[in-house]
């Protein structure tokens, strides 16, 4: 029993061997920049929490928290919206044409974010496509700004994501017995009653799943901001990238950094009380 | 009756919405094809102009190789990797392989911003800016979840008892992974493998921060362009990199079938 007990350890060892690699790269290649983001956070210029102090006294880092959080809410809210409807269609929706709806979702998910604010860009543009139809309509005198502001920046995040939201909600959705709403309505529940009272609170849990995902993906957006909102719209991403690359303050750069980490952070462990978070990400 | 009937409103705003995800991306096709010098739709006809001015830079086309080299490389490195990782965490099994698998995922929740910036400094320390290596190396490290996490869900539908079989006849461990586990998840490989490849082909924000003076990948020649002028060039590399995108989509999307079948 004793030798059948060490064999099994010495079988477990050699797993933990073939582990070994990835975890040694995460380790030195990720984790190791991480804590070195930490510590210059409050060692650079000088030892000390007075970089995190900004956070309290400097208008223009308050300025950019608020610009962060803001965007961030409204583009949860919209993706929850959007996304609700396309999953709820796609709970509905025979498997052939679930199928044709998961794609697509997944068309623009793997697009990459860079082509996709460009389109936007020349999309939404004042010599774009959009602008010259509504001025051929007769809809507006002249073309609308609707890019290098925030509408572009919350158009640009918006349709970035929806798809995670669809995903995350359809996962909920998927496991909910469709059987509950047929009973009520056979009780006499109209469709509407029927979806409220029965329906919705069985997606709760995909709702802040998602609504959770979305908002710290959020947070930590740079490219689209930055293009879409044509420096006019600084959230914390950008700003901090400016700090770095134009006035070469790292401690302020790094401190902005720390706290967008240990927000989105706090955001997962929170939601890890609730649900699996491991299954959020498609485990 | 045991399906929701949406009214045909919903279904309708549905595919509305659906088609707003999926098109805008498109209006860059046309845009490369414009007959104009500025970002537009075709005016008068279509024109190959913006597409031979692409064909004819050694600065694009070196671009493309760039990050094409980088892709493969680092994929290759988070797939082994990757692999052995989720088949180690997965013939394990107790809460310690869980706790590795998790953090496994990590890198796909702290914001990019902040793991480049990290980086950036590391690899000062090191003097690795501006190397091929050293995006090489931090793709293979933001690959690994992609691969972490589709070789599990591969693993999960393999029954342990055949490793046991294997081991218990008196496979070593090499042989009980090239001829009893990696033949019988190779579609989750695969799709990890795909999936580790368009996050490299397609990552920017690392590069634009330890990317130097000189190591100018695809995405990063674009973010320039776009941030310098918009010139209808840029339409064109667009394009190309949907059109790359739906190639590999397609081959995920069949293995996906192949792997539920």
């Amino acid at each position: 029993m004793l030798s059948a007990n060490r064999q099994e350890a010495s079988r477990h060892g050699a797993y933990w061997l073939i582990v070994l690699p990835a975890l040694l790269m995460l380790a030195l290649l990720y984790f190791v920049p991480l804590g070195n983001v930490l510590l210059t956070s409050v060692t650079d210029p000088k030892p000390g929490l007075q970089n995190y102090g900004l956070l309290f006294t400097s208008t223009s880092v308050q300025k950019a928290l608020v610009t962060t959080v803001r965007i961030a809410a409204i583009t949860t809210f919209f993706a929850l919206l959007l996304g609700y409807v396309v999953a709820y269609a796609m709970r509905a929706a025979s498997t052939r044409t679930q199928r044709f709806m998961l794609v697509g979702v997944l068309l623009p998910f793997w697009i990459s974010v860079l082509v996709r604010s460009f389109a936007w860009i020349a999309l939404l543009g004042t010599q774009g496509p959009l602008n010259s139809a509504l001025v051929a309509w007769g809809l507006v005198d002249e073309p609308v700004a609707l890019v290098r502001n925030e509408t572009g920046v919350l158009i640009g995040m918006v349709h970035i994501m929806v798809p995670y939201a669809v995903l995350t909600l359809y996962a909920n959705m998927r496991g909910i017995d469709v059987g509950l709403v047929a009973a009520a309505r056979s009780l006499g529940a109209s469709r509407f009653q029927a979806f409220r009272m029965v329906f919705l609170p069985l997606t709760v849990p995909g709702l802040i799943g998602a609504g959770t995902l979305v908002f710290i993906l959020s947070l930590g957006f740079y490219v689209t901001p930055a293009l879409l909102g044509g420096g006019k719209v600084l959230m914390i991403a950008e700003y901090v990238a400016v700090q770095i690359n134009d006035t070469l303050r790292w401690g302020l750069g790094t401190m902005l950094a720390a706290t967008l980490m240990i927000a989105v952070l706090g955001c997962l462990w929170a939601l890890s009380r609730v649900i699996d978070v491991k299954r959020l990400f498609g485990a | 009756m045991n399906r929701l009937q949406p009214t045909g409103i919903v279904a309708a705003l549905a595919w509305f919405i659906l088609s707003f995800l999926a098109l805008p991306a498109f209006a860059v096709i046309p845009i490369s094809f414009t007959d104009t010098r500025y970002l537009s739709m075709p005016e008068e006809g279509l024109s190959l102009q913006h597409w031979r001015t692409f064909l004819s830079s050694p600065q694009w086309l070196g671009s493309i190789w760039q990050s094409l080299w980088i892709a493969v490389v680092s994929t290759v490195a988070a797939v082994i990797a990757g692999t052995l990782c989720a088949v180690g965490c997965w013939r394990i099994a107790s809460s310690l392989s869980d706790k590795v698998r998790g953090l496994m995922i990590l890198p796909m929740a702290v914001p990019t911003i902040v793991y480049a910036l990290g980086l950036y400094r590391l690899y000062v320390d090191l003097d690795l800016v501006g190397t091929a290596f050293g995006v090489v190396l931090a793709h293979t490290v933001t690959g690994l979840p992609y691969v972490v996490l589709t070789v599990s869900a591969s693993l999960s539908n393999l029954d342990p008892r055949l490793e046991q079989a294997a081991r218990g006849l008196g496979a070593s461990l090499g042989q009980t992974l090239r001829y009893v586990i990696v033949p019988n998840i190779v579609p989750g490989v695969l799709s990890g493998a795909i999936f580790a490849f368009i996050h490299s082909w397609d990552e920017l924000v690392v590069v634009i921060f330890i990317g130097g003076r000189a190591l100018f990948t695809l995405p990063r020649r674009m973010w320039d362009g776009i941030n310098d002028n918009l010139d209808p060039v840029i339409a064109v590399v667009a394009t190309g990199m949907i059109l790359f995108t739906l190639l590999v989509l397609t081959a995920e999307l069949s293995l996906r079938a192949r792997r539920t079948n």
